[in-house]
């Protein structure tokens, strides 16, 4: 089995490119929040099902005060957290070892195309079945999504590596120990980075879903609970918690990439 | 009481190269023998498909010969340089770390290993360029790069596989004045694969050539143009008959 196919998955890691100015944004967003109270008070519809801004932003600011959003905000980016660290973790090792090894790869390799076929929604019920509705079960969902791309990119980074370079450490009498660290690691990263930031902002969905299958804290179970009282508002703003977690999340990998691409960017924007 | 002869400090001895795939073996190389002694400058020369870039990485340790061996003498620590025909610099590294990066291999601390690559820019003429990114340097500058990498930790041996060929003609040219110069300074020995009769002509002490696949030395031709070498003698009569011999012995 040849891990070709999957090469389309593999973004290569450009920067995201810098926003132009801050007020296009602002005032795309300002509008936006216009025809949402608008639509709100103009269709007379029931706060239960759309909620008007104003009434998000104080629900926001009582959730926030009387600790409720913390508190879930923190279960949930802990779960991502660690679902993100493990699932990047197993990645990389087997990742590196398909792309060194074809023997490796033919033997895993079916393996992982069906876990890959499966949809992680259809599986995280047995999952909190299994492990029970605490932290576990959740790190371990979001580690089985972060896994795959991330993988990918492992692979098709390190197969990336030009041969000539390999030669060149060669001829150098490089250790394998210091071909990985001065030549395969660097080289890889850019491509390694793009699955990262992939990684990233799926993480935020498998612990969501997780959550949603059952658990006792968390903004998945902050939206199940606030949908079971009606309180449509509060559902808003632990969707728009959601969003920034994954914006942040994406920022941060955004962020390393700056850092260790530097190399990348264009001379003259 | 006669001299002694020198001791080589690379001993060649019936080297042959065979590759096996589905089209069946392909004989690279046939009992290659030869010698270089230490501080010659030898030149391999030979047509596309004769084995010379084969015969070098063999030396460098890239492949294993099928048959025969080599000895390096003199030294119980071999250190080789090699400049490849693409300057083959990391790009994440800066020039200043591109040439740093064979010391830091060999565990020199970051300051001598600095101070010794920083020495290295000025012997290759990139003083300016240290903070420079790989993508943003001529061709010409990659190469020169190149070398400065391949000197850094005082090699025993030089290895050029046509570090020129993928230059243009005039920067190529300008590259022969520069390396002869840096060669008279530092006098390594070399061993440089061209396919070029000047370029191995205006450069070399020895030249060596390999006939068509496969490959084995039809001519060691000693070159006797006085040094430092001159654009000028490329037109001298003595040069054309250098010249010509070569040309007979490549068919």
């Amino acid at each position: 089995m040849d891990l070709n196919p999957f090469r389309r998955f593999a973004l290569s890691s450009r920067p995201p490119e810098r926003r132009r100015s801050h007020w296009t944004v602002l005032i795309s967003l300002g509008l936006a929040l216009l025809a949402w109270e608008g639509t709100a008070h103009l269709a007379g519809l029931p706060a239960f099902i759309l909620p008007a801004p104003a009434e998000v932003a104080a629900r926001f600011v009582k959730s926030l005060s009387d600790g409720t959003l913390l508190r879930h905000t923190a279960a949930t980016l802990l779960e991502i957290v660690l679902g993100l660290l493990v699932g990047t973790l197993f990645a990389i090792v087997i990742g590196y070892l398909i792309a060194k090894s074809r023997r490796f790869e033919r033997l895993i390799a079916p393996y992982l195309v069906a876990t890959q076929a499966i949809p992680i929604v259809a599986i995280a019920p047995l999952i909190v079945i299994w492990f029970g509705p605490g932290m576990f079960s959740k790190v371990l969902i979001c580690s089985l999504i972060v896994f795959f791309p991330v993988l990918i990119n492992t692979v098709v980074g390190v197969r990336a590596v030009p041969r000539s370079l390999h030669d060149l450490m060669r001829s150098l009498r490089a250790t394998r120990l210091q071909i990985l660290r001065y030549l395969e690691i660097p080289a890889a990263l850019p491509i390694f980075l793009g699955g990262l930031r992939i990684g990233a902002t799926l993480a935020v969905i498998g612990a969501v879903v997780g959550e949603l299958v059952g658990s006792k804290q968390g903004l998945g179970f902050l939206i199940n609970a606030a949908r079971g009282q009606y309180d449509t508002a509060l559902v808003f703003v632990a969707v728009f918690t959601l969003i920034t977690l994954a914006i942040t999340l994406y920022g941060v990998v955004a962020v390393l990439e700056a850092k260790f691409l530097k190399w990348q960017e264009t001379p003259h924007p | 009481m006669p001299a002694s002869p020198p001791t080589p400090i690379l001993l060649v001895e019936t080297l042959s190269a065979v590759f096996s795939d589905e089209n069946g073996d392909l004989h690279a190389l046939q009992d290659v023998t030869f010698s270089i002694q230490p501080q010659e400058f030898v030149c391999l020369l030979g047509p596309s498909g004769s084995g010379k870039s084969t015969l070098l990485r063999i030396l460098a340790g890239l492949l294993p010969p099928t048959a025969g061996k080599f000895t390096f003498a003199g030294s119980n620590h071999l250190r080789i340089g090699m400049v490849f025909q693409q300057a083959n610099l990391m790009p994440w590294r800066n020039v200043l770390e591109n040439i740093m990066l064979p010391l830091e291999l060999q565990g020199v601390l970051p300051d001598q290993a600095r101070r010794r690559a920083q020495e290295m820019i000025e012997l290759v003429n990139l003083q300016g360029f240290e903070n420079a990114w790989p993508r943003d340097l001529s061709g010409g500058m990659a190469q020169r790069v190149a070398l400065a990498r391949a000197l850094v930790h005082d090699p025993n041996l030089l290895l050029l596989d046509e570090p020129f060929g993928s230059l243009d003609a005039l920067t190529r040219e300008r590259m022969w004045t520069e390396l002869s110069s840096i060669w008279q300074k530092r006098r390594k020995t070399v061993l440089m694969v061209t396919h070029s009769i000047s370029e191995a002509l205006f450069l070399a002490d020895r030249v060596l050539v390999l006939t068509q696949r496969p490959g084995h030395i039809c001519l060691d031709l000693k070159v006797d143009l006085p040094r430092p070498r001159t654009d000028d003698m490329r037109y001298s009569p003595h040069f054309g008959r250098l010249a010509r011999k070569l040309k007979d012995a490549i068919g």
